[in-house]
């Protein structure tokens, strides 16, 4: 059997694709802005809040960690309306991708903030500091540097995830990839093209993640 | 119950008493300690000494007794009251503690600017000056990581005393040091005695007890077990327990 690629229907296509980068970009911004932010809160009521707070923040990382996306995708897109709940398919996407990296990432920032030295807290506090800010000013900022690989890791699986999200009409990346190969029947070459945008995607945000946790995330840039 | 504090007395211990668990750390300590006074702890591991030192700022509850710091008591559950103590007593520790992602001024200022709402300016230039008398201007850009143990704690005695405290609790300062660095921090202990400030310090360097303390006070079993002046102490020891943690230090 012989496969003869042609990439020129797929990439006629390119105001489609550029739709879908940018779907999927954004997506990944706003569930990143927002999951991290989740993620931390949840990571400080877990170690530093009050007893009460700990069984529903561990119910919750569980309950998460332990479904697949696209069930909490299907439940918040199709399941809530029943509630009288009903989300657009943009932010239902976010709102399930919040939720999913919130989760991940509280067990990740946990680790982190576990891991500071008891000496330190001891030492902000002798110098008067509220707790709130020894957690801000002196816990937080060495903490999120120590996992920081790990977040932006699992900020990337969260992105490839949103792959999903063309299933509920998102118009995200996999979403054109697959419009594209229904109306030119280039399945072969819409997929290849899909995958290395994907993987120029991830090396793209890996980097940017990078350097942003360096200049805006951990304070002071070192040496 | 209530105490009258002359306003020489910088802190006034009752009757502290505190356990963990089953162990009995502090058995009943009476201490009073005059503004200005040196004092050096001694003591074997696990006799309180630190335990001590901890519950005067807080770090460490404990289960009865009283403890005046300039004559206001210590509230441990009262979070602004421990705040405003904490002011007045600045603390030194084993490991330095410095916070590794702020550079050397950063640490110095961070507190000031928090608490007391010090512009940056002001606190910059207070580092400065604090700095410079640690023997460390240059160094106010670097990191924590890029300073040697003995610099380190320099850094962090001119931390402590940026929030301007009238007692200083050292807690073993010179213990994580490698020999040869232990003498650049104790002349900035001993500078800091010589000014006039209230000091509190766990020690396991006799000879600086010695020569700079006004007091030294032996704990054994969670009690102050012997405490005198410095040369008394040490040439005279009345308990055979001093005695023996002596001999003990010099075999």
């Amino acid at each position: 059997m012989r496969v003869a690629l042609e990439f020129f229907p797929v990439l006629e296509e390119w105001p489609l694709l550029l739709t879908g980068i940018a779907w999927t970009l954004l997506l990944t911004a706003a569930s990143t802005f927002f999951g991290l932010l989740l993620g931390t809160v949840c990571a400080y009521l877990r170690t530093q809040g009050p007893e009460w707070c700990r069984p529903f923040i561990v119910g919750y990382v569980e309950l998460i960690r332990n479904t697949p996306f696209i069930v909490q995708l299907f439940f918040i897109f199709f399941a809530l309306p029943a509630a009288g709940i009903r989300l657009s398919a943009e932010v239902a996407s976010v709102l399930a991708m919040v939720i999913n990296l919130g989760a991940y990432s509280a067990d990740i920032v946990r680790a982190g903030i576990q891991a500071t030295p008891r000496g330190q807290i001891e030492a902000a506090l002798s110098l008067s500091l509220t707790h709130r800010q020894v957690f801000t000013r002196v816990v937080l900022p060495p903490a999120l540097q120590r996992v920081w690989p790990a977040l932006v890791s699992q900020i990337i699986i969260v992105m490839l995830g949103s792959a999903v999200c063309g299933q509920i009409s998102t118009e995200e990346l996999s979403y054109a990839a697959n419009l594209i190969q229904s109306r030119n029947f280039r399945a072969f070459e819409a997929f290849i093209v899909a995958t290395v945008l994907y993987l120029v995607l991830s090396v793209f945000v890996r980097h940017f993640f990078q350097w942003f946790g360096r200049r805006f995330v951990f304070g002071a840039s070192r040496g | 119950m209530s105490t009258v504090v002359d306003s020489t007395t910088a802190i006034d211990i009752q009757g502290l008493y505190k356990s963990f668990g089953q162990v009995r750390v502090l058995n009943g300590i009476d201490l009073k300690i005059a503004a200005g006074e040196v004092i050096a702890i001694i003591g074997k591991s696990g006799s309180g000494k630190s335990t001590l030192l901890r519950c005067i700022n807080g770090l460490e509850s404990f289960d009865s007794g009283q403890l005046f710091v300039q004559g206001q008591p210590l509230q441990y559950h009262n979070a602004k009251a421990m705040r405003t103590l904490r002011q007045q007593v600045g603390m030194i520790f084993q490991s330095f503690n410095l916070f590794p992602h702020l550079t050397v001024g950063q640490n110095i200022m961070l507190a000031p600017t928090l608490v007391q709402g010090i512009s940056a300016q002001n606190a910059k230039t207070r580092a400065l000056e604090l700095l410079r008398r640690v023997g460390l201007a240059e160094k106010i850009d670097a990191f924590p990581e890029q300073l040697s143990g003995g610099q380190q704690q320099r850094v962090a005695i001119a931390r402590a005393l940026a929030m301007s405290p009238s007692v200083l609790l050292c807690d073993e300062i010179t213990s994580a040091l490698d020999p040869e660095l232990v003498g650049e921090v104790l002349a900035v202990v001993e500078s800091l005695a010589r000014d006039g400030m209230t000091l509190l310090m766990v020690t396991h360097e006799m000879g600086f007890a010695r020569k700079v303390s006004d007091r030294v006070i032996f704990m054994h079993q969670g009690r102050v077990h012997e405490q005198g002046a410095p040369e008394t102490l040490f040439q005279y020891p009345r308990t055979p327990e001093l005695v023996q943690f002596l001999s003990s230090l010099t075999s």
